[in-house]
């Protein structure tokens, strides 16, 4: 028996084949370098916070933000181009690695700081932590248990079929956790009950140290939708604009009652599996930094004159206004009272 | 404990996590059917060291990272150990059992009862634990009693470098599936709080400490506290302070679950009379609550006082430091404790 896996260079599925970038509107390009430049601007935020008191040495528990942190830079055009079309009736079930959606599908960015921060005025009033945040205004969730949140939008799916509010989920997923049984189940369900339904999954290429090419039998999980029986779409390059036309097809058919699809994001891990880690698996560390979705998409913008240098800067200004904001709110924010440590485990507990 | 012809003295110190994968390194050596899979376990190395070293020495056929699907490795271990091997999976937390909780329970621990004793599951299932990080609450249980609930498994749990070591080595010769289940706390990690008892001495060679066999860590007259993993550290730090004001504490760390050294813990409280249990597990139906019931089954006139269990309450883990802090089984609770038994 041999277990050795060959590592290939990755394989382009054939459902995309380096289609040109659509024409999108300069509005629509413009939103979406401002939520990406949010995002960004979120993460940077927090990874200074992060690191700011870990002591010594490191010390995953200490500081301002304790435990574990998964930041999604170099994933932001994955996020911006889905949630361009979604509104808050929309449900989005994220994953161990949830920022950029919950910035990109509207989550407050105090609430969600503030609990990040483990305060009393964060989401989970400090209980959930940043791999658990729950926003029933938004229909936003996470979870840190791979796949899982696969399952659950399904049920959100079907309770706006059956309410008729004519909202659709979208489930999140890496690569790597494509090859759970959950995420199977879930796909073919979905396409069995034609549920409003859609599947993104996020190839960085890793899952933590392990590359997709060691992980997975298909090149692209965008040809596993075919086994379920529904349409499933691989975007090349981390393109933004692309990720936007695929989300539009597929969240016209889930809105359209035709069901689910799946879009899969050849995306980038800019940073590491989770802070603290030093990559040493990794041999494409320095090609990373020259891939940044975030300035190559504002140089594109800036070619075909969407940006220019003052909207560029204001972009900036707006965002790191709202995230220094959030970042101060959390921090004054009173942490939880230690004497409520046993309420909220049910519900007649709430107050 | 149970120490198989140390042929020196063992002077040598390692951190938790290193006896554990000198163990493992002893073993794949001496026995080839020994393989170790699971996630990360390859060139990272273990998310919390638990494999560092043993790819580079046994090879991609023997050490092997594997897609994140945990029902179908930990089943391939399953399906391995039934045709002769020993193999070693891991599972990255305990907290993850509930993705692949029917290939542990109805498969890898009934098989042997299922085939009257005919087809043997020699596995060894190994599995991180516990929180005092902020990971939140799904990545810092330790749920030990839920594998200990269901039958046809053991469950050791080390609390300290040498028991790492004996445990492990006596887990993977075991012809029974066991599960191993290592405290981050205590491994003796970089980026973690350390304790200072996660770097100990540790016998060169082989070494075999047996599932089932408690060990007195502190022998004391007054009151018993019985438990195991982290807790111990904490439990020995009480006793510590406490012996400054003549209390004399004895700690027993189980060291295993399934079998569980009920000898060990009867003989203990009908000594002292007094007994606390220290659990980083759930209070309710777990741990605490059996070795409660050993002595009460057993007689419980041995009791001078009502039994004191400092436990995680019956909540999920919170995230807030604050939080998590209040609730975990740390020094001030089991001081308070057992200043209550001995009241
Ligand atoms: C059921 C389960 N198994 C394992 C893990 C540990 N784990 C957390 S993230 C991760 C890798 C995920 O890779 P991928 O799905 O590609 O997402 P990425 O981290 O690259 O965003 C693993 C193995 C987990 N959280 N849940």
């Amino acid at each position: 028996m041999s277990t050795d896996v060959s590592r290939p260079a990755p394989v382009p599925a054939p459902t995309d084949a380096g289609s040109p970038a659509p024409e999108l509107p300069d509005d629509v390009r413009a939103r979406l370098y401002e939520t990406m430049v949010l995002s960004r601007t979120f993460e940077e935020a927090i990874l200074r916070e992060y690191h700011a008191d870990k002591g010594p040495g490191f010390d995953i528990g200490k500081g301002l933000v304790p435990g574990e942190m998964h930041l999604s830079a170099g994933q932001e055009p994955v996020a911006a181009g889905v949630c361009a079309h979604l509104t808050t009736d929309d449900a989005v079930t994220a994953t161990h690695r949830p920022h950029h959606f919950a910035v990109a599908h509207g989550v407050d960015l105090k609430k969600m700081t503030a609990e990040i921060f483990g305060r009393e005025t964060g989401l989970g009033r400090g209980r959930g932590g940043h791999m658990h945040l729950f926003d029933p205004e938004t229909h936003f969730s996470c979870s840190g248990i791979i796949a899982e949140g696969y399952p659950p939008a399904l049920g959100m799916a079907f309770a706006f079929k059956r309410r008729g509010t004519g909202g659709i989920a979208v489930a999140v997923t890496g690569e790597g956790a494509a090859n759970q049984g959950a995420f199977h189940e879930s796909l073919n369900l979905a396409a069995l009950w034609k549920l409003p339904v859609v599947f993104v999954v996020e190839d960085n290429e890793w899952g933590i140290s392990v590359p997709r090419t060691a992980s997975t039998s298909v090149p692209s999980n965008a040809v596993r939708a075919a086994a379920y029986g529904i349409p499933g779409e691989r975007v090349e390059h981390n393109d933004v604009d692309a990720v936007y036309a695929a989300a539009e097809r597929a969240v016209g058919r889930a809105r359209a009652g035709e069901g689910p699809s799946l879009i899969e994001v050849a995306t980038l891990r800019m940073w590491g599996h989770f802070e603290g880690d030093a990559q040493g698996y990794r041999a494409d560390l320095e090609s990373v930094s020259a891939l940044d979705p975030i300035p190559l998409y504002e140089t594109r913008l800036r070619e075909a004159g969407v940006l220019d240098d003052a909207a560029v800067a204001r972009t900036k200004e707006q965002a790191t206004e709202k995230v220094e904001a959030a970042v101060a709110f959390a921090k004054d924010s009173p942490v939880p009272d230690v004497a409520d440590v046993m309420k909220h485990v049910f519900a007649e507990e709430d107050r | 404990m149970t120490t198989t012809a140390p042929t020196q003295p063992a002077t040598r110190r390692l951190n938790t996590s290193k006896a554990m994968v000198e163990a493992i390194a002893q073993e794949m050596e001496r026995d080839e059917t020994v393989v170790y899979l699971g996630e990360d376990v390859g060139e990272y190395g273990g998310i919390f060291s638990s494999t560092t070293g043993l790819l580079e020495r046994f090879g991609k056929d023997r050490v092997i990272d594997t897609p994140i699907s945990e029902t179908a490795f930990i089943g391939l271990g399953i399906g391995a150990a039934t045709e002769g091997m020993r193999p070693i999976v891991e599972l990255m937390f305990a907290d993850f059992m509930g993705v692949c909780l029917d290939q542990i329970y109805n498969h890898m621990a009934k098989i042997h009862y299922f085939s009257g004793g005919n087809v043997k599951v020699p596995m060894v299932l190994t599995t991180a634990v516990g929180g005092g990080y902020s990971d939140g609450g799904q990545h810092s249980q330790c749920l030990w009693a839920t594998f200990a609930h269901l039958p046809g498994m053991k469950v050791v749990v080390p609390s300290n470098p040498a028991d790492a070591k004996g445990l492990m080595t006596s887990a993977i010769r075991d012809d029974s599936p066991v599960v191993y289940m290592f405290h981050k706390g205590i491994m003796g990690l970089p980026w973690m709080a350390k304790n200072r008892r996660a770097i100990d001495v540790v016998p060169e060679g082989e070494h075999l400490v047996p599932s089932g066999k408690a060990n007195v860590v502190r022998p004391g007259t007054d009151v018993t506290v019985v438990t195991l993993s982290l807790s111990v550290h904490h439990a020995l730090d009480v006793a510590e302070r406490l012996d400054g004001e003549g209390v004399s504490a004895e700690i027993l760390d189980l060291r295993s679950l399934v079998p569980l050294d009920r000898e060990a813990i009867l003989e203990s409280v009908g000594k002292t009379g007094r007994l606390v249990v220290v659990d980083e597990d759930y209070l309710s139906f777990g741990l605490s609550g059996e070795v409660a019931a050993t002595i009460t089954d057993k007689d419980p006139s041995m009791l001078k006082a009502p039994v004191q269990r400092v436990t995680m309450p019956d909540i999920p883990i919170p995230y807030a430091h604050d939080l998590e802090y209040a609730v975990l089984p740390r020094q001030e609770r089991i001081e308070a404790a057992v200043r209550r038994v001995l009241a």
